[in-house]
């Protein structure tokens, strides 16, 4: 009985967000459609309570949970943090355009939060089976959420795409995985660490399995080749949804990659390093020139994100502690842009318009100088102008690329940087230069816009001063990793 | 509150206050700006007088903010270097910077850049203030450029004039080739050190005293000399010596409070305070300081010259604070640094009072610049006229006024000094002298007595240099008027200083233990300051006893003569100068020319450049880059965007076969190499 109790106490975050998801999911049948706002509270209100739980049972070394098959470090307790924060963000962000366009149901809140969950089990998975587990979890969340809007024939075809692809990525990451357990005999990575410290890493099965598994990885952030769901179910999703697709799943993402080839498949790294590589340069390649070509702000944006994930795929390949660091600085930085750039289009959006078109962006400046000025900052995040996080970021992750040895990567990287460059600034050209196409006044609600103010000037501030975040991941990932 | 607390807010709060009013600026009532860029500022001073108190009282501080970046072993720090030089620069940029503030309200009052304005000088003050409190080289340099910025914005403030633009665009170039030489100085600095700190920095320099470098094959240089000229290069950029000083007169374009504030107290004097907190490693090099010695005494003579033949009122007071800046870059040359930050103190509160003071004259005459159309206004502006003599009097070095103390201890250290060049220093700036006297009383006699000229012209011919689009000067038939105290006000506070406190601080900063351990001298190399200390306390004992030596002294004397002879030429005699400028054509055409620099910059640097340019373009960049890679490279980029574009078909097939044909070539590639 105490092993159980002391297993549940770990597992406190994960199972109030289980509970509270069923709860909400019971709780909409009774509630008056007039009233749902409470769900909207009790939904904040479980980010809250979980993220106090992560605080209280805070372990500031790594402890095992559920025979060996969850673990509790640091990493898992930062990156759920983040997690709830960003979940948190969205769910402000989302409020206004889920009501004005009838989709502010209980179901909403209820599939968020199960996604959460699945996020939550990635992020503390230990064996093979509790990270495909949470994996499934949260990818069957994320189809059915695409596909919300059911009407929307978009909206479902993006969402038919997104489940047959994933579908595949996860056959192709289970087949890797079962290779590697019938190679290796365990499903812990731990113990798979060091079994495979002991056999000939050159045994084409276990590369077989390697391959797969980085596929099936390589599909969940959207690196090249794997890449090409992003821009058609980013356009396709209600934008609500593409902001949570483009944002905190990637933390689980970046948590699952760091257990699998930092933890388990580290033996192997010499391949997976140039694996990793060549995702890394082509999509940082393939992620810029096409987002040249885009007239569509959330498909433009969709390439962004592949470009970034190369970048994050720069501070992975060093495979050293200073590059996952990085790597989650890079992804941090990541989320809080793209939370900004998209919760950017919703407060654009209104009642029967979606403001989805670069063109639409046009003259902001003189509609709102403030809105102008935050998106301005965000695009210059992204873009990698200093003095703003997304520069700090993009130089962490290639300053580790570069100590690692890959010096013709970074340079062809900042080539690319450059030539991205150009997008970014197109948007703001069009805000600041170009006269307004709609005079449509802009309504949003307050702690929307607060909390959007936040988050750009976040992005400056975080710039300037670093830091703190830095030494966050780099705690996180020493500790977790040694 | 600490001391550390308060410097930072000194530095945040007219960050914050221009970050609110240039944001919202326009949705805000418009009083709110002036209140709260005032607020900003005025809260500002009060700390900087506290934090002076606590350096006088021996306090001093040198930490870090926080850490930017780090790159290797060298770390990009902000923080503060808190001492007596910091804390009188603080005093100074933010008296003049809320002075200016106040005067504002009244001059921009009709402009409908109101809130923009405001915004600017506050963050120009903040800007200014994160340049002399800063500990290191990257945070100087960050202040530099932002100064900069702000100066560039602010000349080209009234962005639809031509000439606004031109100006700005010049002054932009021009602080580049200073910027240039400054960057590289603390590049070296850097290479040579190992760090950005100054405290580390100045440890390590006299190590490096002896150390040569090769720039050209067979021909080897000092290090130092080398840094600390190209670090003067920037000076000269920033604090407009000849020959980077071109873009000074053409940013009178700019509104008149800010040529107060930026172009004649603060922004130009930047050059003077860095080297003064670089005086650790000018010390090591002697043909440094000659390099500097000479181009001040350039610059303070041959620019009071071309003060006397202006007409516009800016202009002349423009030209009159080119040449007080050679004035202080003559004394750092002789190691005099600090008689060169006690002139630029005094200099601040009087150029800036002269600077207002013309301001309040152009509001009177309607936004006629042109002194040839002024006269007699003592009758109708009382306290521009008394504040205006103040000015005056300081600024040609009056005894018992604040310019004479300053003045008279530069020519003095110059006498003393034994470095090259002294001689010609001395020479320059005795003679220096009696033009100030000349062109600064010419402006006044002009402007404040005399005919009431504007009665009789007819505003048609040309003001070349006043040609703005609200400019219709005043009607015959009108009488100047005196503005409110919003300008009257600052007029009267900035003539305090400018009368007092030259005989206040002259003792401390210059003979008493003020700047000691901030200023480092050499004296055995340079004693020019150990024997003006000296000098003082054996023969002149107290301030007093210097201003009444100070009466029978040549420069006394010869700014004596100047100003009588410009009340002869131009009050008893005006044909006098009509004859001369007749009779001596040729020299006058140089001095209209301006030396010929800007027709040289003009056809040489612009012209050459331009050709250059030329040539790369229509070569280099339509043939070889446009043709070939740019246009080529966005035709290959545009034809793969458009390729990769194909791939994303919709089709859900291909994508899959994609994922697949990925993995396969993944799988074949990687058993392979194994």
């Amino acid at each position: 009985m105490e092993y159980i109790k002391t297993d549940l106490i770990t597992a406190l975050p994960e199972l109030t967000v289980l509970f509270m998801a069923m709860f909400i999911l019971l709780l909409d049948l009774f509630i008056k459609p007039k009233n749902r706002i409470v769900i909207y509270g009790l939904a904040q209100f479980t980010l809250l309570a979980a993220a106090y739980f992560t605080v209280v049972t805070y372990n500031p070394s790594v402890g095992y949970a559920f025979s060996n098959m969850f673990v509790d470090d640091p990493l898992a307790d930062i990156l759920k943090l983040m997690t709830f924060l960003g979940t948190s963000m969205m769910l402000v962000y989302t409020r206004q355009y889920m009501q004005q366009r009838g989709m502010f149901r209980g179901e909403y809140y209820a599939m968020v939060l199960f996604a959460l969950l699945g996020m939550m089990i990635m992020i503390s998975g230990q064996s093979l089976l509790t990270i495909y587990m949470g994996l499934e979890l949260l990818s069957l969340c994320l189809y059915s959420l695409v596909a919300f809007d059911r009407d929307n024939a978009r909206a479902t075809e993006a969402a038919m795409k997104y489940f047959v692809l994933g579908a595949l990525a996860s056959g192709m990451l289970l087949y890797g995985m079962s290779m590697i357990y019938g190679m290796t005999g365990s499903l812990n990575v731990a113990e798979i660490s060091s079994a495979l410290l002991e056999m000939n890493t050159k045994n084409p099965v276990l590369i077989l399995g390697l391959v797969f598994v980085v596929a099936g990885l390589a599909f969940k952030f959207g690196a090249v080749p794997f890449q090409m769901w992003v821009p058609d179910v980013y356009q396709g999703a209600p934008t609500s949804i593409t902001l949570l697709i483009g944002s905190v799943p990637k933390f689980a993402a970046f948590a699952i990659t760091i257990r699998l080839l930092a933890q388990g498949l580290q033996p192997l790294a010499v391949d997976w390093q140039d694996m990793l590589l060549i995702m890394a340069v082509l999509s940082i390649a393939i992620g810029n020139i096409t987002a040249i070509a885009q007239t569509n702000l959330k498909r433009m944006l969709a390439y962004s994100t592949i470009s970034h994930v190369g970048f994050l795929l720069f501070g992975f390949m060093s495979a050293n502690l200073n590059g996952f660091a990085s790597s989650m600085f890079y992804i941090s930085a990541y989320v809080l842009m793209t939370l900004a750039g998209f919760g950017m289009i919703l407060l654009l959006s209104r009642q029967g318009f979606e403001a989805e078109n670069l063109d639409d962006l046009k003259g902001l400046n003189q509609r709102s100088p403030w809105a102008a000025f935050l998106m301005l900052i965000t695009m210059f995040s992204m873009a990698g102008v200093p003095p703003t996080l997304g520069f700090y970021a993009k130089f962490t992750v290639l300053q580790a690329a570069l100590q690692a040895g890959f010096i013709w990567a970074v340079v062809f990287a900042v080539v690319m940087a450059a030539i991205g460059a150009f997008y970014y600034l197109r948007v703001v050209k069009l805000m600041y230069f170009d006269a307004p196409k709609d005079n449509a006044r802009i309504s949003a609600p307050v702690d929307m816009q607060l909390v959007l103010s936040i988050n750009a000037a976040a992005l400056l501030l975080l710039g300037i001063m670093p830091q703190t975040l830095m030494q966050i991941c780099g705690v996180a990932i020493v500790i977790s990793l040694q | 509150m600490t001391l550390p607390q308060i410097s930072l807010l000194i530095v945040l709060l007219p960050l914050i206050a221009a970050a609110i009013v240039g944001l919202w600026g326009r949705h805000l009532p418009r009083a709110s700006a002036h209140w709260l860029t005032i607020a900003g500022v005025g809260a500002a001073f009060v700390l900087s007088v506290i934090v002076f108190k606590a350096t006088l009282n021996g306090y001093t501080a040198n930490y870090n903010l926080y850490t930017w970046l780090t790159s290797g072993d060298i770390q990009f720090n902000v923080g503060f270097l808190i001492d007596n030089l910091t804390a009188m620069m603080m005093v100074v940029v933010t008296f003049v910077s809320l002075m200016v503030h106040v005067y504002t309200i009244g001059y921009m009052s009709e402009d409908p850049g109101y809130s923009r304005f405001f915004s600017y000088i506050s963050l120009f003050t903040f800007a200014m203030l994160m340049l002399v409190m800063s500990n290191n080289f990257m945070q100087l340099f960050f202040g530099w450029e932002a100064v900069g910025l702000v100066s560039y914005l602010l000349i080209g403030f009234w962005y639809k004039r031509p000439t606004a633009i031109y100006a700005n665009l010049k002054a932009f170039l021009v602080n580049r080739v200073g910027d240039f030489g400054f960057l590289l100085g603390i590049g070296m600095v850097l290479y040579y050190t190992g760090s950005l700190d100054y405290a580390t920095v100045f440890q390590t320099a006299p190590a490096l005293a002896d150390v040569q470098v090769t720039l050209i094959p067979n021909v080897s240089w000092s290090l130092m000399t080398v840094a600390c000229i190209l670090l003067f290069i920037g000076a000269m950029g920033k604090s407009a010596q000849v020959p980077l000083h071109v873009w000074l007169p053409d940013s009178m374009e700019g509104p008149t409070p800010i040529s107060a504030l930026i172009h004649a107290a603060t922004m130009v004097t930047a050059g003077i305070f860095m080297v003064a907190r670089m005086s650790p490693l000018f010390e090591l090099s002697t043909t440094a300081l000659s390099f500097v010695m000479i181009i001040g005494a350039i610059t303070a003579l041959f620019m009071g010259f071309l003060g006397i033949i202006q007409n516009d009122i800016k202009r002349v007071v423009a030209y009159s604070t080119l040449s007080q800046l050679g004035y202080m870059t003559v004394a750092l040359g002789a190691s005099a640094y600090s008689v060169a930050i006690f002139h630029l103190m005094t200099h601040a509160f009087f150029k800036a009072l002269l600077f207002l003071a013309a301001g309040s004259v152009i509001m009177g005459m309607h936004h006629d610049q042109d002194i040839r159309n002024m006269g007699n206004l003592k009758k109708y502006m009382p306290v521009t006229w008394i504040t205006s003599l103040v000015g005056s009097l300081a600024l040609i070095g009056t005894p018992f006024f604040a310019g004479f103390y300053s003045k008279d201890s530069i020519i003095e250290a110059v006498a003393l000094s034994n470095i090259t060049g002294s001689g010609f220093a001395y020479f320059a700036i005795l003679a220096g002298v009696f033009v100030t006297a000349f062109y600064s009383f010419r402006l006044y006699f002009l402007v404040f007595h005399g005919k009431e000229k504007w009665r009789k012209t007819s505003h048609s011919h040309d003001h070349v240099h006043a040609a703005d689009e609200h400019h219709h000067g005043l009607s015959p038939q009108d009488d100047p008027h005196e503005p409110g105290w919003v300008v009257k006000l600052p007029l009267i506070l900035l003539a305090i200083p400018s009368l007092i406190i030259g005989y206040i601080a002259i003792e401390p900063m210059l003979f008493g233990e003020f700047f000691s351990g901030v200023i480092f001298v050499n004296d055995e190399v340079h004693p020019a300051m150990a024997h003006l200390t000296h000098h003082y306390h054996e023969i002149l004992h107290s301030p007093a006893g210097m201003a009444l030596h100070g009466f029978m002294t040549l420069p006394f004397m010869l700014a004596a003569f100047g100003v009588l002879l410009a009340w002869f030429f131009y009050m008893k005699r005006p044909d006098i100068p009509a004859a001369i400028q007749k009779k001596f054509s040729l020299i006058n055409q140089i001095l209209e020319n301006k030396y010929g620099f800007d027709a040289f910059n003009e056809r040489f640097f612009a012209g050459g450049a331009r050709s250059l340019g030329e040539k790369l373009w229509k070569i280099g960049d339509i043939q070889l880059i446009d043709g070939a890679m740019v246009n080529g490279t966005a035709r290959l980029i545009g034809r793969i965007s458009g390729k990769v574009r194909h791939l994303q078909s919709g089709l859900i097939y291909h994508y899959a076969f994609a994922m697949i044909i990925g993995v396969f070539l993944f799988l074949t590639f990687f058993i392979k190499i194994n």
